[in-house]
């Protein structure tokens, strides 16, 4: 089956500047891939070159098996959604007057758009002009728009930023839901605190480079990032130290009522026998390694490589 | 062609709704009466000059604000849209480069179009009421053309503000250089002119003082519209060099359509390199 999305040694030069440095990735369909990295990563180039607003130097890059910049893009972008990052729309314009307009230009009948706004929680100020709307009234929109025409395919920029947390649950339920009838999205962002569990596979980008690509819990293995846990109780006299003298543990704080320690994560039922042997001990916390670890792990990989 | 028109239809109901139609009519309006009912104040009368007298007033009149107008209206039409977030979006739709400012540029040409005919066209039927010269087929003719040439130039600038407005990166400075760009060809050039008139006076042929008028599109207008009164021409400054077939109202006309052909093809040109 040809993949979604396809990038083969993908680069971009502007001028002397190499934005992107022969990535490839590959998005199958029905999955959901988080492209992450900081501010100059390459992560806008990425999605510019996947909306085939900017060609690639070398490489190729092939949306439902065409290239997006080549004669069949006009159908590509039919069926795909897009979500920009800070996007603020026509301010004298409605909801809806807004969407009709983005609609028409995609081909999208009106009678197909009518329950966008329930599906993105505005059917309330769809007839408000935008000017009245919040942040996150704007990216609802936002997304409204990037499914017009049922997509199979959504780029989404930062999807949740300026969302609380009760909508930024909602919306990845959205996506799981879209998922389920076999759309794949693309979601570029910082970091996404706690969303290890909607995603199918994550691609980290940094200074150009694609620096790991996998399923989250093939990264968390690959990156061997320890366990940290933090214990409770009233222990005056114990001498931790020797305690798990004999382990692969390193203590990060210690006092008389509270510890936090990190291991291996083969370590763990070593780690907990020892302080369940404790009767002092009251309360135990196991922190496994977050995505923003694992982020920050091959981040700093690259800083001390070059 | 479909895409095209969903651009324009956009563009002109925004026109409506932000009352850029109604401002543009009433201030074209006003200015007509005020003219025609003050323009023979010189001559100690005060009351409505007949028509042929309004246009050759109102020609020099409307060459400050139509600019302007244009200007005000365009400039910052592809800025705007990115400064918004909406110029990348547009460009992952089903919509090319030249869709996207050929729309802007149709919708913003009709709101010029619509606004000027229901301007003048207000005022040309309230003075020719009042001045008794209703029924003069040649007036209304020379008025035509007017609104007529009134209208091309407002596009001619509209087209020199997306020029502007796809070379800049900030909202800002579009409305810098749209301030320029009216500078330019609505004072500083026909001041330049007149200093080349002066210091060649004497000297054999300053006809080509006379092509270099071409250059500025205001100064088309004005000649477009001063050529059609045999009297009027006799006491016009600048206008006075240019004689001959070349300045034929229907060839002014024309020049008058490549100076928007021309700006628009470069402001295409120009957004088609732009980087997203």
């Amino acid at each position: 089956m040809t993949p979604v999305l396809e990038l083969d040694q993908v680069s971009k030069q502007y001028g002397e500047f190499s934005a992107l440095k022969g990535i490839s990735l590959k998005l199958d369909e029905g999955k959901i891939m988080g492209l992450l990295g900081h501010n100059g990563a390459g992560k806008t180039t990425t999605m510019k070159l996947v909306l085939g607003v900017i060609s690639p130097s070398q490489g190729r890059v092939h949306m439902f098996g065409a290239s997006p910049t080549g004669p069949e893009a006009d159908t590509l972008r039919r069926n795909m959604g897009y979500l920009p990052e800070n996007v603020s729309f026509y301010n004298q314009l409605s909801g809806r007057e807004v969407l009709t307009y983005f609609g028409k230009l995609k081909g999208v009948s009106a009678a197909a758009q009518v329950d966008l706004f329930d599906r993105v929680g505005l059917s309330h100020a769809a007839d408000r002009r935008v000017k009245t709307y919040s942040k996150g009234m704007r990216q609802r929109l936002g997304l409204a728009q990037a499914l017009l025409g049922y997509p199979k395919l959504l780029m989404l920029d930062e999807p949740t930023a300026g969302l609380d947390p009760t909508a930024t649950h909602e919306f990845y339920e959205m996506l799981i839901e879209l998922r389920k009838q076999g759309t794949s999205v693309l979601i570029s962002s910082h970091v996404l605190p706690g969303i290890e569990k909607y995603i199918d596979s994550i691609a980290i980008l940094g200074g150009g480079n694609l620096l790991a690509v996998g399923t989250p819990d093939e990264l968390g293995q690959n990156a061997q990032l320890p366990l940290v846990v933090r214990v409770k109780g009233d222990w005056p006299d114990t001498d931790w130290q020797s305690q798990f003298a004999q382990q692969d543990v390193s203590l990060l704080h210690v006092n008389g009522q509270h510890l936090e320690l990190s291991t291996p994560l083969h370590n763990k039922l070593q780690v907990m026998r020892t302080l369940l042997a404790e009767p002092a001990v009251e309360d135990i916390d196991l922190i496994p390694p977050s995505l923003d670890d694992l982020y920050g792990h091959y981040n700093q990989q690259v800083s001390s490589a070059t | 062609m479909n895409t095209i028109l969903i651009v324009a239809g956009k563009e002109f109901r925004d026109g409506l709704r932000n009352s850029w139609v109604l401002f543009i009519s009433l201030v074209f309006a006003f200015l007509a009466i005020g003219l025609a009912y003050f323009g023979a104040s010189a001559s100690g009368v005060v009351g409505f000059t007949s028509l042929a007298t309004t246009i050759v007033s109102l020609a020099s009149l409307a060459i400050f604000l139509i600019p302007l107008i244009a200007l005000l209206l365009a400039y910052d039409s592809i800025i705007g849209e990115e400064e918004q977030g909406t110029l990348l979006l547009l460009l992952t739709y089903p919509l090319r480069h030249s869709q996207l400012l050929l729309g802007k540029f149709i919708g913003h040409a009709s709101i010029m179009a619509v606004s000027t005919l229901t301007g003048f066209g207000v005022a040309a039927i309230l003075i020719a009421l009042l001045s008794g010269e209703m029924f003069d087929i040649k007036l209304w003719q020379a008025f035509a053309f007017f609104i007529l040439s009134a209208t091309l130039l407002g596009w001619v600038f509209i087209a020199l503000a997306y020029v502007s407005s796809v070379m800049v990166s900030e909202k800002s400075r579009a409305a810098g250089a749209a301030l320029l760009i009216w500078f330019w060809f609505v004072l500083v050039f026909d001041m330049l002119m007149l200093g080349g008139l002066v210091i060649s006076k004497g000297a054999a042929g300053s006809d080509w003082l006379a092509y270099l008028l071409l250059l500025n599109p205001t100064d088309v207008f004005r000649l477009a519209n001063l050529a059609g009164f045999e009297a009027v021409r006799n006491y016009t400054g600048l206008a006075h060099v240019a004689a001959g077939p070349l300045f034929e109202p229907a060839v002014l006309t024309g020049v008058l359509v490549l100076w928007v052909v021309g700006p628009l093809s470069l402001a295409l040109w120009l957004f088609n390199r732009r980087q997203i």
